[in-house]
């Protein structure tokens, strides 16, 4: 990390991360800041970096697959799904349309509880804790049906090579239907909350706006795409798994600012709702699984799909061996991270927990750190602020 | 000296009350995959509503008795996990939620991975599941209120003195 100019009087580095306050994934944030005003931003992420693609060329190809549903746990079907659908076209084995359906549907119901989880915490970042709780609480029926679907809260492991592993029989059907009726009439109110609230309006109307040239040249996806009038979705572009059946109409905003990703994403639940009923009333019938051939074939592939976040990216090769001889992932919240970095220039510091969380990874400010240079200039390396934190603790 | 010995008993005793009633907990994620880390969160909202137990999130180490670790320790993230920890004030508890974090889980042997948390920081409490039920993280931490009410079952404290 930098020190240059910490002690100038006129530029401050405020540090913030890896371990900060109620939220989850670690990352390291430097603020550039002048007074109150951010002046630069740079991140530093990779503490949650496990060499998960490396690991898949030791594991077999079914084996990788429960690997890589681990890369994220909000979004672990679509991890799966990207990696199923790859090795599948590979393998040259045609899925039966009952299992491509049920995938959708549990992508779509995974956009949801994603999206309630995010609302959630961006509202926690604003201060906003009543709305926090309050969709926390609704998201609950969501990770109901997902459990009462899969058996698992939390990676579903839907997918097998081939097909998917359970049924969607009638009873569970309607115990979705119910769930989606119920969240509809929040989802109604949360809308409501997020466009009228003068309180909250301030906090999001006109904050971290980015233009449609700017969302072109920073390349982002997803409902953060979206958001600034770009079309930007797998789903309408290069429909994968059923959703030619199941066509996608794309919300879009135009103002690109935090009140507009609000707006996106919450417009996309009802997007979400009406695809799984329709679903629901014309699931295809037929087989769950087709048999996969015991090697997957020499060659290399891409597939897209997307995740709540954006695009998601997979280039999978294969030498004709048990295992993967490459499998390469991109991830949407990789594509977003710099465009914070820009957006968060010439806003105040207080801002910059809602401009991280309007892309959605999820960071909070508590936690602070500075390294103080001594006379020298001269910084502490890490070792040392280490023992000079113990020495000073032990000493007191 | 006999009185200032019972003085500390009465305050060792007041001590353990008040940190049963009301442990405060961090919450750390050395290179999970978020799966345990929204399950925590999870807990503290309303249908699971962990602070029925006075547990209480908290965003500094330095007011936290309780560090809940996720994930395994990945190279990097391993000296901030030390450094945590290493602020959290005397005496302080661990709980390791997660295959991952008991074991290593999917990621064992991935190239940037220390391994399990008890590798690196000693663990009080295992909660185990790939990631674990609201429900199971909180039988961990009522297990551990429950360590914490037998004074001598939670580990020695150097100062005693008041």
């Amino acid at each position: 990390m930098s020190t240059d100019g910490n002690l100038s009087g006129k530029r401050f580095i405020v540090p913030i991360g890896p371990q900060h306050p109620a939220l989850k994934e670690p990352g390291h944030f430097s603020f550039t800041v002048d007074g109150e005003i951010v002046t630069d931003a740079s991140v530093r992420l990779g503490y949650a970096h496990r060499g998960i693609e490396k690991a898949t060329e030791s594991r077999n190809w079914t084996q990788s697959l429960y690997l890589l549903e681990r890369i994220c746990g909000i979004c672990s079907h679509v991890h799966a799904l990207a990696y199923c659908l790859g090795v599948e076209k590979l393998a040259g084995v045609e899925v039966p349309p009952r299992a491509q359906a049920i995938r959708v549907l549990v992508a779509e119901l995974e956009r949801i509880h994603s999206h309630f989880l995010w609302l959630g915490v961006a509202a926690h970042e604003a201060g906003f804790d009543t709305l926090f709780m309050y969709t926390w609480r609704d998201r609950e029926t969501v990770m109901d049906i997902l459990e009462a679907l899969t058996g698992n809260r939390v990676n579903y492991s839907a997918n097998v090579l081939g097909g998917v592993k359970f049924d969607v029989t009638p009873e569970i059907g309607d115990t979705i239907r119910r769930g989606l009726e119920f969240l509809e009439g929040r989802t109604h109110h949360y809308l409501e909350v997020v466009t009228t609230d003068q309180v909250f309006l301030q906090r999001t109307r006109g904050v971290g706006v980015m233009s449609l040239e700017q969302a072109e040249t920073l390349g982002v996806v997803g409902p953060t795409a979206r958001a600034s009038g770009m079309i930007r979705d797998i789903r309408v572009e290069a429909p994968y798994a059923a959703y030619a059946d199941y066509p996608v109409q794309p919300v879009l905003a135009e103002a690109g600012d935090l009140e507009a990703r609000f707006i996106v994403r919450i417009k996309e639940l009802f997007e979400s709702y009406r695809i799984i009923r329709q679903i629901l009333d014309t699931l295809p019938v037929g087989e769950l699984q087709t048999r996969m051939p015991r090697r997957v074939k020499a060659g290399e592939t891409v597939s897209r799909v997307e995740a709540p976040r954006g695009e998601l990216f997979y280039f999978i090769k294969s030498n004709g061996t048990d295992n993967p001889e490459r499998v390469k992932v991109r991830t949407p919240t990789l594509c977003n991270m710099a465009s914070v970095l820009v957006t968060a220039v010439g806003h105040q510091l207080a801002d910059m927990p809602m401009i991280l969380a309007g892309i959605d990874p999820c960071f909070s400010c508590n936690d602070r750190t500075v390294i103080v240079a001594d006379a020298d200039g001269a910084a502490y390396t890490w070792e040392q602020i280490r023992h000079h934190g113990i020495a000073f603790y032990q000493g007191k | 000296m006999e009185l200032g010995k019972v003085w500390n008993d009465v305050f060792d005793r007041v001590k353990t009350w008040a940190r049963v009633n009301s442990p405060w907990v961090l919450h750390f994620n050395s290179g999970s995959c978020n799966g345990c880390d929204i399950e925590i969160l999870a807990t503290l909202t309303p249908r699971y509503d962990v602070e029925r137990f006075g547990v209480k999130l908290e965003g500094s180490p330095r007011h936290a008795d309780v560090l809940i670790c996720t994930g395994p320790v990945t190279l990097q993230a391993r000296d901030r996990l030390l450094r945590v920890y290493e602020q959290m004030p005397e005496p302080k508890f661990v709980i390791a939620v997660g295959s991952c974090a008991i074991s290593g889980g999917a990621f064992q042997g991935c190239y940037n991975v220390v391994g399990h948390i008890d590798e690196v920081i000693p663990v009080d409490i295992y909660v185990p599941g790939c990631p674990p039920r609201p429900e199971a993280i909180i039988d961990g931490v009522a297990k551990l209120l429950s360590k914490l009410q037998t004074p001598a079952a939670a580990r020695p404290v150097e100062e005693t003195v008041i």
